[in-house]
């Protein structure tokens, strides 16, 4: 328990080393990554229901943090954790729906993409959404208002909920709920026939995995103060949300910090080298998809083990 | 509400629309029905294909009905490769891994167009694409008839390979029983590949019925690949008429629906169709359930 508090005390202290407003960028999108990764992970990871339409979930929670501020004059902080909710009950509706009726594997997947898309149709089309133009945050920058005159107090935020996130994936995999989820994951008729309501467990875990996406849909918000529907329920959001984890190691606490950090500095890389030229990027996340399934299908975490055993494999007398 | 003579039209256009879709899910049907691969690229290569006669047509000066001998071929040799390298060996076999392969694949391949080729949507005009067709009751442009019917043609040939060849029986006797198959002395990883290739084919044909009534754009894929699915689930996976009534289903209600709710929420329809389909009848129309 004393290393992973340490690490955080040390994540938190590093506005004070990082002086440029580049690397404290980086630094904020990589842990918006993960916890949207994080929120897959719990759901697909865990319990092996992989979403393709994650920005179902993700696109709720913005717009509700977006739409209650704006109509309703609901504090942002308050809209932060409604958008929680929002996500979690768009996360409960989309499970309700696709377990009940026993959709499993690809076909749960491409539901989850038919509902993505039909938000962003209905938030391209309904008039509090603002439509195709989005709706855009006025600027009343104060911490009471959660718009910080600088990034340090987003940095602090968004580490607050990645590790909120990291702390409930720990929870999962050491709890009751989590052996059942994984056990359906493995099988879901043996897991049935042990008494796990196989039904349950997965509407908790979906709705639990919306709440995280919904957080990152608000935090999304604060920081850019802008929202559209295809920013809010496009397929990039649902692919960073499967990527982050299967890069970096899906059904592991930290395989999705792993594999924001890589794919953020991937993406910066490739930025620079190209120059930001339209889908470069996103060629970069398909490429790597497949190399990661091809030659890495546990992730990136499972490297150090899979080292290990080479080595243990290469010098026989070592053992 | 709205008159006879309007919507007898729509009805006429998406039936017309319906076919060239129905063409489109037959590839993806016979790739699930026979690999159980469930193809997520399959509106990507689509999309490559209009792209490709397009610039047949814009560069070469390559008539689009004229592409057909061109783009058939082609697509059937990129289909063959795909499955033979890339999805065979990435997926290691696993079906949950093959979607997420075919859905990196479909990423690059999308994104490549858009770097390559950009936002624009391209277009061509052939001397023929506003010529019209009067059939009586309505009126259709020549573009979207032939299209149709060439459509149907395909489908016709199409299933005469499936049933009437050696070919066509390698690949039914391997979509029922693959270790009887292998048994027999039927080369899996062969004819695999032939079966996508000859569902990327299907995408190849369509490509060039669709371009002169249609428009090439990286987006194109994105959208096409919900309609194919949409199609494939209410026919019954790997269903051959499901997939041809599925297609004429899904033409005249996207019709409908643009005429009825408008451009924007029309496109709804169709999803709201394969959310219900999935969810109250997922074997389909036709499909025995799983």
């Amino acid at each position: 328990m004393a290393l992973p508090l340490l690490a955080l005390a040390a994540l938190a202290a590093l506005p004070l080393l990082l002086r440029s407003d580049f690397w404290l960028h980086f630094a904020i999108m990589t842990l918006y990554v993960a916890l949207l990764g994080q929120s897959w992970n719990l759901l697909g990871g865990y319990g092996g229901q992989r979403s393709f339409g994650h920005a179902a979930f993700f696109g709720t929670g913005a717009y509700a943090a977006a739409v209650l501020q704006l109509d309703l004059g609901v504090n942002p902080w308050a809209c932060l954790a409604l958008a929680g909710l929002a996500g979690a009950a768009a996360g409960a509706l989309v499970g309700a729906l696709s377990f009940r009726y026993g959709l499993r594997g690809s076909y749960f997947a491409l539901v989850t993409l038919a509902f993505a898309e039909v938000f962003r149709i209905l938030a391209d089309s309904v008039p509090f959404t603002g439509a195709g133009v989005g709706l855009q945050i006025p600027l009343r920058q104060s911490a009471a208002n959660f718009q910080f005159p600088d990034k340090a107090g987003f940095y602090a935020v968004i580490l607050a909920l990645t590790a909120l996130a990291t702390a409930l994936a720990w929870w999962v995999e050491h709890s009751r709920f989590g052996a059942a989820l994984v056990a359906l994951r493995e099988n879901e008729e043996a897991a049935r026939a042990l008494g796990i309501d196989v039904n349950r467990t997965k509407l908790r875990a979906i709705a639990l995995s919306g709440g995280l996406a919904g957080l990152a849909g608000s935090f999304y918000v604060q920081y850019y103060l802008y929202i559209d529907p295809r920013l809010a329920y496009g397929v990039e959001v649902s692919v960073a949300a499967l990527l982050v984890p299967l890069i970096g190691g899906a059904g592991t606490v930290f395989g999705p910090l792993v594999g924001a950090l890589v794919l953020r500095a991937l993406n910066e890389a490739s930025s620079r080298l190209t120059g930001d030229a339209p889908g470069l990027n996103l060629v970069l996340y398909g490429a790597l998809l497949i190399a990661i399934l091809a030659f890495l299908p546990d992730g990136l975490v499972s490297l150090g083990a899979r080292l290990r055993q080479a080595l243990r494999r290469r010098a026989p007398g070592h053992a | 509400m709205f008159a006879f003579d309007i919507v007898l039209p729509a009805v006429l256009n998406g039936l017309a629309t319906g076919a060239v879709y129905a063409l489109v899910a037959l590839g993806l049907t016979l790739i699930y029905g026979v690999l159980h691969i469930v193809n997520f690229a399959h509106g990507s290569l689509l999309m490559l294909a209009l792209y490709g006669v397009y610039f047949l047509y814009t560069l070469l000066g390559v008539d689009p009905y004229l592409a057909l001998p061109i783009m058939v071929p082609a697509m059937f040799a990129l289909g063959y490769a795909l499955q033979r390298t890339l999805i065979a060996t990435a997926s290691h076999g696993r079906e949950d891994n093959i979607l997420l392969v075919t859905l990196g694949l479909s990423i690059v391949i999308d994104n490549l167009a858009l770097y390559l080729w950009s936002a624009d949507t391209r277009t061509i005009n052939p001397s023929y694409a506003y010529d019209t067709v009067d059939l009586g009751v309505a009126i259709l442009a020549l573009p979207k008839l032939v299209s149709s019917l060439g459509a149907l043609l395909a489908t016709l040939l199409l299933w005469l390979l499936i049933r009437r060849t050696d070919l066509g029986k390698a690949i039914r006797a391997l979509a029922r029983e693959r270790r009887g198959a292998e048994l027999v002395g039927i080369d899996v990883a062969h004819v695999f590949a032939m079966s996508f290739g000859i569902g990327i084919a299907c995408v190849g044909a369509a490509a060039c019925l669709l371009l002169p009534s249609y428009y090439a754009h990286p987006g194109v894929g994105e959208s096409f690949v919900i309609i194919a699915f949409t199609i494939v689930v209410l026919g019954g996976m790997g269903s051959f008429p499901g997939a041809l009534l599925g297609g004429f289903i899904i033409g005249v209600t996207e019709s409908l629906g643009g005429l009825f709710l408008g451009e924007n929420l029309g496109r709804i329809g169709v999803f709201a169709l394969f959310i219900a389909i999935l969810l109250f009848r997922p074997a389909g129309l036709f499909g025995a359930r799983a």
